[in-house]
């Protein structure tokens, strides 16, 4: 089907895809406000999910204050408690993670990655923000409504969801909290299908989907994944709406609440269970295969050598984005299922650990004898690696029925998932902002400030949840407001749970340094020039840095090779860019 | 939730199938120089594949939504709904707005601006037309005592139907902007390529409907139990 050849001699073949025309802005409001330039827009997205996330951080900081020194703070009851828990989760996962990666990462990195001028639909493109903004909007504005926020946990399980006992259970709260998803669903899809076309169609000349870096691969697998799980979690949305606002029940079985007997009956709450979780579990992958997908790249760029098992890496995303569609019950082994389901999704769950495994693996072979600059991209990298093998092996544990059990509802499960999908990611985010961050702005980040912010969140992150694992395989139980008099809690926990928060405080307290940083340096970094990790990927080849509107100048560039050309023997230097012909080089036909 | 692994399943297949020849096994790192690509035929439009991707992200909707409808069904409180006849008339109002997009594509390929005006004016009329047919027998039913929250199969019933109108609202919108720019001069590129995706819209759309249209009247559990019968 494909012939590749020398670039020497040749004439070009025709553009495959043909020049958009680009939507001119005309002022500063459509430049800047309004802009259908996918760089902008991903900055909007960045800057807003960063802001939220400083909300969710503050949460959890209140959340920490309670429980490593209960009855000390009076404005934390529990009906706040599970206030904060709830809007912490959601917005870490949904509303920080998700929204950055793809939104973020992907708007700013696509366009740039696949040598396209910009998104397929600027236009859509726009709205996904501001639909992003609005959902984000009404979430914060639960926090005003009259009764606060929802309660429910970030699971909203019914019937609890949308009863009294609840916070936000009978106010306000659930209903902000099921229209602001909605509203972000209908959002993303905009967004999302702007970069699975744009992958698919806008690719520069010579990009072959073969030699697209990692990154996009990880976040095109990723939006597609996306694309197909948040529709489970509209229809529950839409469902649970119904049964709160309009009295149905699909989700509300027969109930009494204080007494009285509800109008609901017959429905079933493990449906909704069903239902959150076949979003649920992929949405774990839709934010660690962008987090895969970007880690190596760092790797290979920092360690200035190609990624090893490039094929291997594509294969392992693909196929870990069709497996995490088929094993969703797993978050539901306590649900009363059939044991043979359990069996089923046990081991659904554990083949994922192979392609998992492999992408380990290959980091780790892509750093031996490389020529690792500890950068501070490199660093949250290596950061990265440690903590996700940490909690993906305690996700082996918890993948089997009879280990998941008793260990279920514990605070193990909490150290698990923050170890996996809570630091693992950050740490990428990090580490790709302290990377991206000279082509955004032209400006390189304060490496001293960055030193410091990496030492203390990498080493503060194990700190507060290294000991919560042991907090948990103790028995200390999750979503407890306050432990009280309990045997089997002996003294250490009491004293590990202080030591965690006042660990979390310190961590968090370190963001702010990073914050600083990307503020200071946008005026004061030192001059970045257009390149200055020296990388292979088209993004580090525009004409001007930061890009400008179009990204490309006159002429849109070629392909002539993969992403990962570090260190080719004889090559004049270190790296050969993708969009460089080698002149003389004949390579092998590859015609089917 | 067998229905949405199933469809997911048909999706993971499609991927596969275009997975397979992007010649995965290749060696990128030995393969230096220009990249002629000899696909037969021009690339299909951004917007074709646009539209292709919505569908599947319409198709997890709906699938999704037909998973819980049967996971509610088993419970014991299920009652039944009877289809009122107007369904009957609604379901051929909508294929006929089906057909009618079809020949306006047809008349496109053929040049015929004329025609193409007509067909898609018509098209936009049956649109609307299904759409008060469908208020029409929402009305007819809450008439009957049969209300939203009365019974799930009644829940379900209105939750469907109006995700399904909601979407026909969405695709009516883009249909008359469309008529209104192809009334306002000659029918350019742009044009032809949208009186294309909005006849693959309304054929999906029709799809969908004649599924839930199945569900309603009991045809598809029966088909269910039947495949049941047969593994069991």
């Amino acid at each position: 089907m494909v012939d590749v050849r020398s670039g020497i001699g040749e004439a070009l073949p025709p553009p495959e895809v043909e020049d958009v025309e680009l939507y001119h802005p005309h002022s500063w409001w459509t430049k800047y406000v309004f802009s259908q330039d996918a760089k902008i827009i991903a900055i909007q997205y960045a800057t807003t999910a960063i802001a939220i996330g400083m909300v969710a951080l503050v949460l959890s900081w209140l959340m920490r204050l309670q429980l490593g020194f209960p009855g000390t703070f009076d404005f934390i009851d529990a009906d706040a408690y599970y206030q904060f828990i709830t809007m912490h989760g959601m917005i870490m996962v949904i509303y920080l993670l998700t929204a950055l990666f793809l939104g973020g990462f992907g708007n700013y990195l696509i366009p740039l990655m696949v040598g396209a001028r910009d998104m397929v639909f600027p236009y859509a493109n726009m709205l996904s923000y501001w639909i992003y903004l609005l959902a984000v909007l009404v979430l914060v504005a639960s926090f005003f409504a009259p009764g606060g926020p929802t309660g429910a946990g970030w699971t909203l399980y019914p019937p609890q969801a949308v009863l009294s006992g609840t916070p936000g259970g009978k106010d306000w709260g659930i209903i902000l909290m099921l229209a602001s998803l909605i509203i972000f669903i209908i959002g993303f899809t905009m967004g999302g299908l702007n970069y699975v076309v744009t992958v698919l169609q806008g690719r520069a000349r010579g990009m072959t989907l073969m030699r697209l870096p990692l990154t996009v691969w990880g976040i095109f697998t990723a939006t597609v994944m996306a694309l197909l799980a948040f529709p489970a979690l509209f229809v529950a949305c839409v469902m649970m709406l119904f049964d709160r606002l309009l009295g149905t029940s699909f989700f509300m079985p027969a109930i009494v609440e204080m007494g009285e007997q509800l109008q609901h009956g017959g429905g079933s709450p493990i449906l909704f269970q069903h239902l959150f979780w076949f979003f649920g579990h992929p949405e774990v992958y839709i934010v660690a295969l962008p987090a895969f997908g970007i880690v190596s790249d760092l790797i290979s760029t920092h360690a200035r050598k190609n990624i090893f098992g490039y094929r291997m890496m594509v294969w392992a995303i693909v196929i870990i984005g069709g497996l995490s569609f088929i094993v969703w019950a797993h978050h539901m082994y306590v649900s009363g299922m059939n044991p043979y389901f359990g069996f089923f999704f046990a081991t659904t769950t554990l083949i994922i650990a192979v392609p998992t495994a492999i992408k380990v693996y290959n980091w780790v072979l892509t750093l031996w004898r490389g020529n690792i600059h500890l950068t501070l991209p490199m660093l949250f990298a290596l950061g990265f690696i440690v903590t996700f093998v940490n909690g993906g092996l305690t996700g082996l544990f918890l993948g089997n029925v009879v280990v998941d059990v008793p260990l279920s509802d514990t605070m193990f499960v909490v150290a698990h998932f923050h170890m996996v999908m809570g630091v693992a990611p950050i740490m990428v985010i990090f580490g790709a902002i302290y990377h991206w961050y000279p082509k955004m702005t032209g400006r390189m980040l304060n490496e001293a400030l960055g030193q410091i912010h990496f030492w203390v969140t990498f080493l503060g992150a194990y700190l507060i949840f290294f000991p919560m694992h042991y907090v948990g395989l103790v028995g200390v139980p999750r979503r407890y407001y306050e432990l009280g008099e309990m045997a089997f809690v002996q003294d250490s926990v009491h004293s590990l749970n202080a030591f965690i928060s006042v660990m979390a405080l310190i961590v968090g307290a370190a963001q702010i340094v990073f914050l600083f940083n990307l503020a200071w340096s946008v005026r004061h970094g030192r001059d970045a020039g257009g390149n200055p990790w020296r990388a292979t990927t088209l993004e580090w080849q525009t004409p001007e840095t930061p890009p400008a509107h179009g990204n490309w100048g006159k002429e849109l560039p070629v392909v002539y090779r993969w992403a990962y050309d570090y260190s080719v023997p004889g090559a004049a230097e270190d790296f050969i860019p993708q969009n460089q012909p080698t002149p003389g080089l004949v390579t092998h036909e590859a015609s089917s | 939730m067998s229905v949405a692994v199933i469809f997911l399943a048909l999706v993971a297949a499609i991927i596969v199938w275009w997975l397979a020849q992007q010649r995965l096994a290749s060696r990128p790192w030995l393969e230096v120089g220009h990249v002629y690509d000899r696909r037969s035929g021009a690339p299909l439009p951004a917007a074709k594949i646009g539209l292709g991707v919505f569908l599947g992200v319409v198709g997890a909707l709906f699938s999704l939504a037909i998973s819980a409808y049967f996971m509610r069904m088993a419970s014991s409180d299920w009652g039944s709904l009877p289809l009122p006849a107007l369904l009957w008339v609604n379901t051929a109002v909508l294929a006929v707005g089906s057909i009618t997009l079809h020949l306006a594509k047809m008349e496109t390929k053929r040049r015929n601006d004329e025609a193409t005006r007509t067909a898609l004016l018509a098209a936009l009329a049956t649109g609307l037309a299904f759409l008060v047919g469908q208020l029409f027998a929402w009305r007819e039913l809450t008439a009957a005592g049969y209300l939203l929250a009365g019974n799930p199969a009644n829940s379900f019933f209105y939750l469907l139907t109006g995700m399904h109108g909601l979407h026909i609202v969405g695709g009516l919108v883009a249909l008359g902007r469309l008529t209104l720019r192809a009334w306002g001069g000659p029918l350019d590129r742009r044009m032809r390529l949208t009186v294309e995706l909005c006849a693959i819209y309304w054929h999906f759309m029709l799809f969908v409907w004649l599924v839930l249209f199945a569900l309603f009247s009991g045809w598809a559990s029966d088909v269910v139990d039947f495949c049941r019968q047969l593994l069991t």
